[in-house]
């Protein structure tokens, strides 16, 4: 029987591997994709745990995750063009000008 | 039983179909097996009694968000593959590896429920989009209506930010380019 521990566990996996994405990727575009997997893995968690505790709060927390993550893509993906054409690149290497 | 196998399967696929997005160096195919993932996260949700959670996620994920990234794609070169200059590849496993490995024990140790009390418990006979609907319309009213608040400052500055110059071509054409300094120069 699937119990709550099997589904925290998976969502741990999910979580490690957009964080291993965000810590090796050096593209700004797949950078995002990372960002994306790391927030469906907060999703499971909280709907597991909402099935589990029978509450709906790790529902609604699910939900307002989903608005975050749509606003965040609109915005990041305007940012991602504004830099396309300044720069012709997404690379985080050629992007940084700061010297350090 | 038949939740069992579908745990399993939709875990198993998942972890691949993530893993291939985080490890490819080919912009669609990152982008197609993360739009497949989250279709399997819906099956996750439907699983787990959250069924319109499960259709949200298949709407706003795979709908809005995956159509714009393929959108914003267009904008970009996504034919060619990606060259990435690992530093310390070596580094990043053992970083990952690890936090993977005591976020699993973390989250697999026993956790103790007694003083865990549901504060909106799930009605019994009500389907679950009525229950949300009305846990959604009463107790998270506001920040309801400032995440919509929120969606609109987002799509403003998504238009502001790519609408911009959006007359200009962005891929240089250089012969229609060069036209046009012509046109101008005669003018």
């Amino acid at each position: 029987m699937i119990g709550l521990t099997h589904y925290l566990v998976i969502s741990a996996l999910i979580f490690s591997i957009g964080l291993m994405g965000v810590l090796r990727r050096r593209n700004l575009l797949m950078l995002f994709f990372a960002t994306e997997v790391m927030l469906n893995a907060v999703n499971i968690a909280f709907a597991a745990i909402s099935h589990y505790y029978n509450d709906l709060t790790g529902q609604m927390f699910a939900f307002f995750i989903i608005a975050i993550a749509a606003s965040e893509v609109a915005v990041g993906l305007g940012i991602l063009i504004v830099l396309y054409k300044k720069h012709g690149s997404l690379d985080l290497d050629d992007l940084a000008n700061m010297k350090g | 039983m038949y939740e069992t196998i579908a745990f399993y399967l939709f875990s198993a696929l998942t972890i691949g179909l993530f893993l291939i997005t985080v490890f490819s160096k080919n912009v669609l195919y990152a982008m197609t097996s993360l739009a497949a993932g989250m279709v399997l996260i819906s099956g996750f949700f439907f699983i787990l009694g959250a069924d319109f959670l499960g259709v949200v996620q298949l709407i706003v994920y795979v709908g809005a968000i995956m159509a714009l990234y393929s959108f914003a794609m267009m904008f970009f070169d996504s034919t060619k593959s990606i060259k990435e200059k690992n530093t310390n590849p070596a580094l990043i496993f053992v970083l990952g590896g690890l936090s993977a490995l005591s976020l699993v024990l973390m989250f697999a140790a026993p956790i103790y429920n007694e003083s865990i009390q549901a504060l909106y418990p799930m009605h019994e006979g009500v389907g679950n989009a009525q229950d949300v609907g009305i846990v959604l319309f009463t107790k998270y009213l506001i920040p309801f209506e400032v995440a919509a608040v929120m969606l609109l400052v987002a799509m403003i500055s998504g238009i502001i930010l790519a609408g911009k110059k959006m007359d200009q071509s962005l891929t240089k054409d250089t012969c229609v380019d060069d036209e046009i300094l012509i046109k101008k120069d005669v003018k």
